[in-house]
């Protein structure tokens, strides 16, 4: 009948709620995949470009993968969007654990009302669509990546294919939304036959290198400390990465009416270009492996920008994080020169014949891409070349700068801080590293050791009461002036060799000595009655205390 | 004893269309106020918008509601909760003083925490206003004591898979899109929702707690059935 038609506004309407949604969906998953606890901040004024009214930061790569996968069109019956995500290990081995399909099946429900009901609830299926994230195994397979292997995602459209999950999966569903053109269903297939690889094994085998939660680190929380402004730079030679990045500035401007559905009003407006987009701020941090350590480490802001990297293809302007293979196996991983240390291993060159589908970054089956962390208020440029350019220049200059590192646990200096003699991890001198230093490598060509005993039994000889006759060689005796594991000289400045010196002849507990005793024993015997009758005072308090404890 | 710990009026029993949705755990006891936040904060993630301005005759926006994951510290679980401290401060504190009376006097270790919500319908003098209860949660808990670190390790795993299939329930119940009330006009906000955080808007609700008293069983049967319990999660 004519009267139940979807009127042409309302129809553009639900196209459009309907295609952000879908980005969103993306975007809530893959960003539940990082391996990272995502953070975001409740906003009491609306800002326009809060889909849904949920603040779910846009990761551009994301975006651009979505919209690549939809090429226009959006899901209706046989024709899905779905999120792949799978597993792959070092050593290339890969796995899918999940799809995540937004299906449309015919069911109309041609009496809702589009922009109020509809609306609201997809913003209530993308809030189930984060809870249900967290629900299924691969959850925390992904927060304990990193180390053997890395979650990729995979986007796709058309229809489902769930054979690569093996068998008996088992299907959640998120949700569903009737809407006039069809009903919206949000579910997740999900493997549970983890053969060969069982969440156990990647849980007891701890990190040597990975992604280190700074403890000290101010933690921006929503309601405390503003937020840092966007840090979109309109205009830089990233713009041109992105040529569809404008009509993501769709800004959604939502006013609803309680009155009857004749008066709704939706605006929806198509925000200039120049409108900084959402980039991802706030506690969103560069998961890292292995070879590179993000600057966010000490500064949990994190802002997405395109890096100039300026290596060949536009494409290669975001380092691509997760890149397979951490190990020996692939040691010509390049360091980004993200500003201010944001930097990710991005993969081999081409010239390298490793991983040559991944040189581009959007290629799907890469993984999870984002662009170099670049934190908003860097001022400081440090690069991790060695070389004098501030920027990255070709390909073959960031070879150059090429060495095999593993890093420790609890590092948090930038990468491209790091050099040998500071590195901050355990036995840093045994580390692989160029030629020229070996020569200054103490372990290889070890310091003149003292003439007397071994200069280990030097130093552990007190230089107090119980005196020794190596008191001089303990002076002279300098071992490995290395760093050892769990030390860090920013918040102690001293190693644990210095400390050890420092604290090995502590004075004499007073109360130990015999003569002190024997005094201190009379006063405690006099002042017995007063703290007696302090006790008699308090006997009510003790009570209840021994009340609470039954 | 019934604690209620918000103020509010008292009220009859739940009205006849008050959906009524019951959840079970059986936790260890410093697993009770992580497991009672986690399906707490689900809910209300859920049932939480952003703060509405009302603007010209009957139109309004509506705020940003962000979110955050929290990992737990005894429980191998993590959830998502609204970005909101003052949202997160009342509940611990209604999640606390649950805890603490279950494991105060009189407790066998049972007992259950209520989130209700509820619509305020004003009544004419000298009727006080009536709250009306359109939805209510209610999450029954059996705390255990378990003997050795190995249980102990069992029990954090078990009890992290069982939150998963809880939260799958509470979005289950989510997803039928059953009564809501309708979105009110500015001089009835206040009677569906609760403006009084500054960023975000829920629901009004109000948790209450009851712990059931020791049935006279002795201790050493109690404590027996309990782990089996456990064993047999």
């Amino acid at each position: 009948a004519m009267d139940t038609d979807l009127s042409s506004q309302d129809r553009k309407d639900l196209d459009k709620f309907i295609k952000f949604f879908a980005l969103k969906t993306v975007q809530v998953i893959v960003q539940a995949r990082l391996g990272e606890k995502i953070c975001t901040r409740s906003s009491s004024s609306p800002t326009g470009s809060d889909w849904f009214n949920l603040a779910i930061k846009d990761i551009p790569e994301v975006t651009h993968e979505a919209k690549k996968a939809l090429a226009g069109q959006l899901p209706a019956v046989g024709r899905s969007m779905c999120v792949e995500i799978s597993l792959k290990t070092s050593e290339g081995d890969s796995m899918e654990l999940e799809i995540w399909c937004l299906e449309m099946n015919e069911k109309c429900d041609k009496e809702i009302k589009v922009s109020y009901t509809v609306y609201n609830r997809l913003s209530l299926l993308l809030k189930s669509l984060l809870a249900i994230t967290r629900v299924t195994p691969a959850y925390r397979l992904s927060r304990k990546q990193g180390h053997e292997y890395v979650i990729l995602y995979r986007i796709y459209f058309g229809e489902v294919q769930l054979s690569g999950l093996g068998e008996g999966f088992q299907t959640v569903r998120v949700g569903t939304v009737g809407t006039p053109v069809g009903t919206i269903t949000l579910s997740c297939a999900y493997r549970i036959n983890l053969a060969f690889m069982s969440t156990r094994q990647f849980e007891r085998t701890p990190p040597i290198m990975g992604i280190i939660i700074d403890h000290f680190v101010d933690r921006p929380y929503p309601s405390s400390s503003p937020m840092h402004p966007c840090n979109y730079r309109a205009g830089e030679d990233n713009g041109a990465v992105y040529p569809s990045v404008e009509d993501s500035q769709e800004v959604c401007t939502t006013s609803f009416s309680t009155s009857p559905p004749s008066q709704c009003v939706f605006t929806v407006t198509k925000a200039h270009f120049q409108t900084p987009p959402p980039v991802v701020t706030d506690t969103l941090k560069v998961p890292v492996m292995g070879l590179a350590f993000s600057h966010q480490l000490s500064s949990s802001r994190l802002s997405y920008q395109p890096a100039a990297l300026g290596v060949g293809s536009a494409d290669m302007g975001y380092p691509v994080l997760f890149a397979g293979g951490l190990n020996a196996a692939h040691p010509h991983q390049l360091m980004g020169p993200g500003k201010e240390g944001g930097v990710a291993p991005i993969p081999s060159q081409p010239a390298h014949g490793t991983q040559a589908d991944q040189e581009r970054m959007c290629t799907p089956l890469d993984g999870v891409h984002y662009s170099a962390a670049t934190p908003s208020s860097s001022e400081d440029t440090e690069t991790v070349s060695n070389s004098s350019e501030g920027k990255c220049g070709s390909p073959h200059d960031l070879l150059e700068t090429i060495f095999i590192r593993k890093v420790g646990a609890f590092v948090n200096k930038p990468i491209n801080q790091v050099t040998m003699a500071n590195l901050d991890i355990p036995f840093a001198m045994f580390a692989p590293k160029n030629v020229e230093l070996e020569d200054n490598d103490p372990m290889v060509n070890p310091p003149d050791s003292p003439e007397t005993e071994s200069p280990l039994q030097g130093s552990l000889h007190s230089e107090g009461s119980s005196g020794s006759s190596t008191g001089n060689t303990h002076d002279d005796f300098v071992m490995i002036d290395f760093k050892p594991a769990f030390s860090k000289d920013d918040i102690l400045p001293m190693d644990l060799g210095t400390f050890y010196r420092e604290f090995q002849n502590p004075p004499q507990l007073s109360s130990l000595s015999i003569d002190i005793g024997a005094q201190s024993m009379a006063e405690d015997l006099d002042s017995l009655p007063e703290k007696l009758a302090v006790h008699e005072k308090n006997v009510k308090e003790f009570d209840a205390f021994v009340e609470t404890l039954q | 004893p019934r604690r209620t710990l918000c103020c509010a009026p008292p009220r009859a029993a739940p009205a006849m269309n008050c959906r009524a949705e019951v959840l079970e755990v059986s936790v260890e006891g410093r697993q009770v106020e992580e497991a009672m936040l986690a399906v707490l904060h689900t809910v209300l993630l859920h049932r939480s918008t952003g703060k509405f301005h009302y603007k010209k005759e009957g139109t309004y926006s509506i705020g940003t509601v962000g979110t955050q994951d929290v990992d737990c510290d005894f429980i191998d679980f993590a959830y998502v909760r609204v970005s909101s401290e003052e949202l997160d401060r009342a509940l611990r504190k209604a999640v606390g003083e649950f805890k603490d009376a279950l494991r105060g006097s009189g407790s066998d270790g049972m007992g259950q925490i209520s989130l209700e919500f509820y619509q305020k319908k004003k009544s004419r003098w000298p009727f006080s206003d009536e709250c009306i209860p359109w939805e209510l949660w209610t999450i029954k808990v059996n705390v255990v004591n378990l003997a050795n670190e190995q249980e102990r390790q069992i029990c954090r795993e078990k009890v992290g898979e069982k939150l998963c299939e809880k939260i799958i329930n509470i979005v289950e119940v989510m997803n039928r899109h059953e009564y809501l009330p309708k979105m009110p006009t500015q001089s009835e906000v206040d009677n569906v929702f609760d403006t009084s955080l500054k960023d975000v808007q829920p629901y009004l609700y109000k948790i209450s707690y009851q712990i059931t008293d020791s049935l006279g069983t002795s201790v050493t049967t109690t404590m027996r059935r309990l782990i089996k319990d456990t064993l047999a999660l």
